[in-house]
């Protein structure tokens, strides 16, 4: 089987369980499809020769962000009685935007692309660990730094946030 | 198979349209549902789309620049859900509910 075809079904797969997201009504369902759209989009990075993106996402998207939801959605226990239902004009009038934005994106892109046919991937080993983290600490360090501050802004705030408040004794 | 073949690997154009309509996917999501938490998932699917064609052309031009874009990308994604997360529990505690109509109660 080329690579080729497999990142042509990859990509379709990937088309579906993001659908699937969206459609399902139960929301731990859409959930899980997220999760297996996760993996499908590490997958392409796979084939696109990416390998420290592909366990990046896996580990921080799949593992961390995703295990976040699902405590979440079962710490306020919802389910399908509890989803907002959306009214019937918001449904035609957003899969109307959506698919202008759709018409639009592919309207801009397609003539940028009948230029360059050059294909994936070409013979770079660039997105190989020892080459990202050279990359990485040598020419991003600040923005890596920076990056460790907004963590613990966004740690801070979030048990600040999510702490229950206690009642004024005065 | 040869990897030096001109016709290895998928064409640029395919990762293009593939990240286009995974966007828009995410876009409609966001239009069309009301649950708060199904909105984030949303926003986290239009960021992996874009991740998807950064990758893409990184690949494409031999450069790796644009995949340290998308680490800082997910860095950023995660401590985005975090809050809003947090943000949404703390609103779940006062109205019971996670319908994104009822934020119009915050207007003062």
């Amino acid at each position: 089987m080329s690579i080729e075809l497999l990142t042509i079904i990859i990509g379709g797969l990937t088309i579906g369980a993001a659908l699937m997201v969206v459609i399902s009504k139960h929301p731990i369902r859409s959930v899980l499809f997220l999760v297996v759209t996760f993996f499908l989009i590490s997958s392409l990075y796979i084939l696109m020769n990416a390998q420290f993106l592909a366990i990046v996402n896996i580990i921080v998207y799949a593992g961390a962000i995703m295990v976040l939801f699902l405590f979440v959605l079962m710490l306020l226990n919802l389910n399908k009685e509890s989803e907002p239902k959306t009214p019937k004009y918001a449904l035609f009038s957003s899969v109307l935007a959506s698919g202008i934005l759709l018409l639009v994106l592919i309207a801009a892109f397609k003539d940028s692309l009948r230029l360059q046919h050059v294909r994936l991937p070409q013979q770079k080993q660039i997105g190989l660990v020892e080459n990202l983290g050279k990359l990485l600490f040598d020419e991003y360090i600040v923005a890596f730094e920076v990056s460790s501050i907004l963590f613990i802004a966004s740690m801070v705030g979030a048990i600040l946030l999510a702490k229950r408040e206690k009642p004024i004794i005065d | 198979m040869n990897p030096t073949d001109p016709t290895f690997g998928t064409s640029i154009d395919f990762y293009v349209i593939l990240a286009s309509i995974l966007f828009t996917i995410g876009a409609f999501g966001v239009l069309i549902r009301r649950n708060m938490i199904v909105l984030l998932m949303c926003i986290e699917l239009m960021l992996n789309a874009v991740n998807l064609l950064l990758v893409a052309f990184s690949t494409y031009y031999g450069k790796g620049d644009a995949q340290i874009f998308v680490f800082f990308i997910i860095v950023v994604a995660a401590a985005e859900a975090t809050i809003g997360l947090s943000i949404l529990i703390m609103a779940y505690r006062n109205q019971k509910s996670t319908d994104a109509g009822l934020f119009t109660n915050l207007n003062g």
